[in-house]
């Protein structure tokens, strides 16, 4: 996407977001999405930090069956606190709230979202409910699982109905962000930046808020009537007062599984930004590609009772379900095969963001084709809440969208800092990540299909190799995302100057200098043509070009 | 309209930086509100079904349970809340044309209207808690036997209750309002915040519209 | 494409059997056409895998920048992105029509299935049987003849999983849920419970016992059966199948007794007397206040709101706790709820009574 504004110097390096004011306060109060996207990273990153070791203790107690170093309950508040703090706190906010907040306007041509202290209010909510949520630890804990079910929520002796205020405030968070993209994108793209010019991303965000703006708002209602039940006893979702405990089943995954698409549609985003870059070739199939995430957007609405196959719903429904769930595959196929389009005569780069993302078409292909064994209502019969779910989810979870992160955040991190990460640890990280990955979750779609149960703080002897391979791997995994971490906090400091283009990106965010200024542009850029117009080998209009 | 005292007028005062213009920023901040209210629409939609399924599964019960309901106060804050949102939207035309003396007349009338709606929601709840026609576990109502009862005043005052928060939370807003009108904020050029509190008072005022014969014209 | 697969499927069974040992040993009909489909989704998902994997080493390979130095200024190509949507979804749609046509078979128990009653409980399995009989923990099936599981909870959701029998089904407080399998191997097979119900979840275990006919009666006669020297779970032949694991926190209790020779309808009738039912509802057709209970189990009846209903375990269970919900035309709504006021077992007694009365 070229810019006729890039030509010439742009503003005068040395004046960018960074240190254009300064203090704590100046970030503590500041309007900036860029910051504001930085200290969503930030905050996500200690929250992923948390669930990341109760995912470690999990492994940790299952390395042999019997109980190690935990008693059942403690086992139950690991397995609680990990889902919740992952999916609530980290997942959901992860690529929208904190690369999106830095990206999206940028990409646009805008100097900031539609309404930055709406934006800055988001964070500040999304800080208190997780701080609500998080005190829970010090007081009687949460034992519930992250899926909240009744009645064993109504009575369980916990601190659940924090961690369900928490989640509440947590989703007006959820709910500001996306309208604020929402209008963003509607009001504020850059002069001749249509429909047809927008950078995947940008569609994937779009998508992603539509979402979270519809579905929210259900959850919501859904975990306040939960908190009025464990309060007041309100009785609707508890069959002792009348109430119908599969009708929370119901409420609550008309907002999950629509989530399950605000955690994957910007990771799909982010695979699209990066594979025409490191292809240096156009994307393959763009309408198909904007369409599919919308395609995708529409479906998940109409497909939360694929959750409850087993819980006595009726036949009729299982039918439905199953077969609307089957249409999930098909844009998500389309995707994948026109990544590979993209690809085909390409000119490679085997940079690191490349690397992950090859790294994610591996996993992902297994989350998402496992995924249609559990669509098919009768193989769903018996895979179901086992260890296949499990890993199921984590390869298009932690697989799909922690790789895509992962990808993103080497992409972005010259833009983020202006500096660049050492570039052979990084490598190295990603692929102790890819091992680690897939020696933890692998061995669970066998032990899962074999029969093991999900949540269970103890296991049958016969199932004990699966899971030490799978703890093994756990360690390997946490291993290679440590040395992300310090690769990157590093490179803060100590990285090479990157430049203002690293990559020869054409999207507007490359069209400005490195760390960006405070209104992201010293010219207002106008576009001309698609985001991804690499002809042969065209480097790109960037600064360096 | 420019005054003398140099205060910040509705002609002077500057669009946000990152907008082209007034108008560009008013449309922005106007898909915001409209976006809000349908997210409120999904928020309300989830009580209305569970009150859908209530009414499919147990209709007797329904019926039997409404008449605990004072249909003649509902009716009587039906009539308030459309009163109120008639002068709220004279507020808003008068924010348009940048009569100061009538926006704040008209939304101290609204403001009023809300608060005869909460005196009678006042008088109808305590009579209930009195009586212990209480949702749920805490229901200990002797004289009515339909056995899921209880279920049809937990939807009632869940719904109630937060559709009162609603009504509680545009009273506040309303005297912001106020206070910015005083100071002559508001005109041709800037009415954005009246606007978007009358959008928003519309859809509390539409809410009750569908509360009223929902839970108290049962039949 | 779908015989092709098949073919394949069969003619490389070598490569199956190595894979054989991911899946728990198919102990029921229903199990073994739940394993072929099993196998088709893997070979189809598995082509997919593997084209989608080489392609991306060949381009890798191929394409790097060091041996292409000129990408292909291509956008996309309409043709390709049509075969690569209609296929997939042709093939999504042979696997839910066959998944539907397994699950049928699965979820419908033939007419002349053997009743037993589950009560699920934090943290215990209890059956009860028709001859009055229950067992915690331990199942106790005939070989060869179809059994439906009636199921319910007195507390919060379990979940009954037989992974033998590729059957799982939630169990839920206020509601009868429903499995059934016919076990085709003797010995033990492995019970889960699968919906987290609290502290001891995992130590939720039950095992099938499948007998054959001569230990099957025996076992009716409520002589002892030594379980230890029947055939271990075949899944995992060399551990036995638990009821509850090796140090597994557990409340459940080992016994299974085989006590109070009284049937299951036989203690509904008392029941009903006991609790005072009778004073208005007949057992032999005539009418009182209420609706008799003779010959209408599985019957249709009009309400008086028009609707019609069908008499089941649900409608019936619906008619004690909530009578009102659902009044019979003619009939006054005039019974007192009995929530609360009997208990998941004495429900299953009164419903087995009122089944009897054909």
């Amino acid at each position: 996407m070229s810019s006729h504004s890039s030509e010439g110097d742009l503003v005068k390096h040395g004046d960018n977001y960074i240190n254009h004011s300064a203090g704590i306060k100046s970030w503590l109060n500041t309007l900036d999405h860029k910051r504001i996207g930085m200290m969503y990273l930030f905050t996500v990153m200690i929250f992923f930090l948390i669930g990341g070791f109760f995912a470690l203790g999990i492994r940790l107690e299952l390395f042999s069956p019997g109980m190690q170093f935990m008693t059942p309950d403690t086992y139950n508040r690991f397995f609680t606190y990990h889902g919740a703090i992952m999916v609530f706190m980290v997942i959901i906010p992860l690529i929208p709230a904190a690369m999106g907040n830095f990206i999206l306007p940028m990409q646009l041509g805008a100097k900031d979202v539609a309404f930055p202290r709406w934006n800055l209010v988001s964070y500040y909510i999304y800080v208190t409910g997780a701080l609500i949520a998080a005190s829970t630890l010090f007081l009687k804990g949460v034992d519930t699982g992250w899926t909240f079910y009744t009645p064993y929520s109504i009575r369980s002796n916990s601190s659940a109905t924090f961690v369900l205020l928490g989640a509440f405030i947590m989703g007006f968070s959820s709910i500001l962000t996306g309208l604020n993209f929402i209008v963003t994108i509607h009001k504020l793209r850059a002069p001749g930046l249509t429909w047809g010019r927008l950078p995947l991303f940008v569609w994937a965000l779009y998508a992603t808020s539509i979402i979270q703006v519809l579905a929210t708002p259900v959850l919501a209602i859904t975990l306040l009537l939960l908190i009025l039940e464990r309060t007041l006893g309100i009785g609707v979702f508890d069959p002792k007062l009348g109430g119908d405990p599969v009708l929370f089943q119901h409420f609550f995954w008309f907002y999950s599984h629509p989530a399950v698409y605000i955690m994957i549609l910007p990771a799909m985003g982010v695979i699209s930004e990066l594979v025409p870059v490191f292809s240096r070739k156009p994307i393959f199939g763009y309408k198909a590609i904007a369409g599919a995430t919308f395609g995708i957007a529409l479906v998940s609405f109409i497909v939360w009772g694929h959750h409850l196959f087993v819980s006595g719903q009726s036949e009729f429904a299982n039918f439905v379900f199953s077969l609307i769930t089957m249409f999930v595959a098909i844009p998500t196929g389309v995707k994948v095969f026109s990544w590979l389009g993209t690809m085909y005569k390409g000119s490679l780069r085997f940079d690191t963001p490349m690397l992950y993302v090859f790294g994610f078409l591996f996993v992902f292909t297994i989350g998402g084709l496992t995924g249609v064994f559990l669509a098919v209502v009768s193989i769903d019969v018996h895979l179901t809440d086992t260890y296949f779910v499990i890993a199921h989810f984590h390869y298009v979870m932690v697989g799909g969208t922690i790789m895509a992160f992962l990808g993103g955040i080497h992409y972005w991190f010259p833009k983020f800092s202006g500096k660049m990460y050492h570039e052979s640890l990084a490598k190295f990280a990603c692929w102790l990540v890819m091992i680690g990955f897939n020696v933890t979750f692998f061995p669970q779609f066998i032990v899962g299909t074999l029969g093991m149960p999900r949540r269970y703080a103890d296991y049958l002897p016969q199932f004990t190799n699966y899971n030490r391979a799978s703890t093994v791997g756990s360690w390997i995994l946490a291993l290679g995302l440590f040395i992300t971490a310090y690769n990157l906090f590093r490179s803060m400091k100590t990285g090479k100057a990157a430049g203002d283009n690293p990559w020869g990106g054409l999207t507007l965010e490359w069209q400005t200098t490195s760390p960006p200024p405070f209104e992201n542009f010293k010219y207002d850029p106008v576009v001309t043509e698609g985001p991804y117009e690499y002809k042969g080998d065209r480097i790109g209009m960037g600064i360096n070009a | 309209m420019s005054t003398s005292q140099g205060v910040v007028t509705s002609a002077e005062r500057h669009h946000a930086h990152h907008f082209e213009s007034g108008l560009a920023e008013f449309e922005a901040c106007k898909q915001g509100m409209w976006i809000f209210l349908v997210t409120e629409v999904l928020f309300f939609s989830g009580m209305f079904l569970l009150y859908a399924i209530l009414r499919v599964f147990y209709p007797s019960m329904m019926h039997d349970a409404h008449h605990l309901l004072n249909w003649k106060m509902g009716a009587l804050n039906t009539v308030i809340l459309i009163c109120s949102s008639l002068t709220m939207a004279l507020a808003v035309s008068a924010a348009q044309r940048g009569e100061k003396d009538k926006i704040v007349r008209y939304i101290w009338l609204t403001f009023l209207f809300s608060c005869g709606f909460l005196v009678v929601k006042f008088f109808e709840y305590s009579h209930k808690i009195h009586e212990g026609i209480l949702p749920g576990a805490l229901w200990h109502y002797e004289e009515l036997k339909a056995a899921k009862a209880p279920l049809f005043f937990s939807v009632y005052f869940v719904m109630t209750g937060i559709h009162g928060l609603h009504v509680i939370i545009g009273m506040a807003v309303m005297l912001w309002l106020i206070k910015r009108a005083k100071r002559n904020e508001f005109g041709p050029e800037y009415f954005t915040p009246v606007e978007m509190t009358g959008l928003y008072w519309h859809f509390v005022d539409l809410v009750w519209i569908y509360l009223f014969p929902l839970l108290y014209l049962v039949s | 494409m779908t015989k092709l697969m098949l073919a394949l499927l069969l003619s490389s069974t070598s490569i199956t059997s190595a894979f054989a040992a991911t899946l728990p040993v198919a102990a029921t009909d229903v199990s073994q056409s739940w394993d072929t489909l099993y196998w088709f989704l893997i070979w189809v998902s598995g082509i997919f895998f593997v084209g989608i994997v080489l392609a991306m080493i060949i381009f890798v390979v191929k394409y790097r920048k060091e041996v292409h130095k000129k990408s292909k200024y291509i956008h996309g190509h309409t043709g390709l992105e049509i075969v690569w949507t209609v296929i997939p979804s042709i093939l999504l749609f042979v696997m839910f029509g066959w998944g539907w046509a397994v699950y049928k078979d699965m979820i419908h128990a033939p007419s002349d299935a053997m009743e037993i009653h589950v009560i699920g409980k934090q943290w215990m399995w209890q059956f009860v049987y028709k001859n009055g009989t229950s067992s915690i923990g331990d199942l106790y099936v005939p070989l060869n003849k179809p059994v439906k599981m009636v199921m319910s909870s007195e507390d919060v959701i379990h979940s009954f999983f037989i992974p033998n029998f590729r059957v799982k089904q939630d169990v839920v407080p206020g509601m009868y849920t429903y499995v059934w399998f016919e076990a085709k191997v003797p010995g033990i097979h492995q019970i889960f419970c699968t919906e987290y119900c609290g502290t001891s979840h995992s130590g939720m275990l039950g095992r099938v016992i499948v007998l054959k006919d001569d230990q099957w009666k025996d076992w009716q006669q409520g002589k002892k059966i030594d379980v230890d020297s029947l055939p271990a779970d075949p899944s995992f032949p060399g551990f036995r199948a638990n009821r509850l694991g090796e140090g597994m926190p557990s409340t459940a209790g080992t016994s299974s007794t085989s006590g109070g020779q009284i049937s299951l309808a036989e203690k509904g009738k008392a029941l009903t007397t006991a609790k005072g039912c009778v004073a208005c509802h007949s057992s032999d057709g005539t009418k009182i206040v209420g609706p008799s209970y003779k010959g209408i189990y599985g019957t249709d009846v009009k309400l008086a709101d028009g609707s019609t209903v069908k008499i089941d375990e649900n409608y019936i269970r619906e008619s004690i706790e909530n009578p009102t919900a659902k009044v019979v035309e003619g009939f006054p709504p005039s019974m007192p709820p009995y929530k609360g006021l009997v208990n998941e077992e004495e429900i299953m007694a009164i419903t087995e009574y009122i089944k009897s009365l054909k």
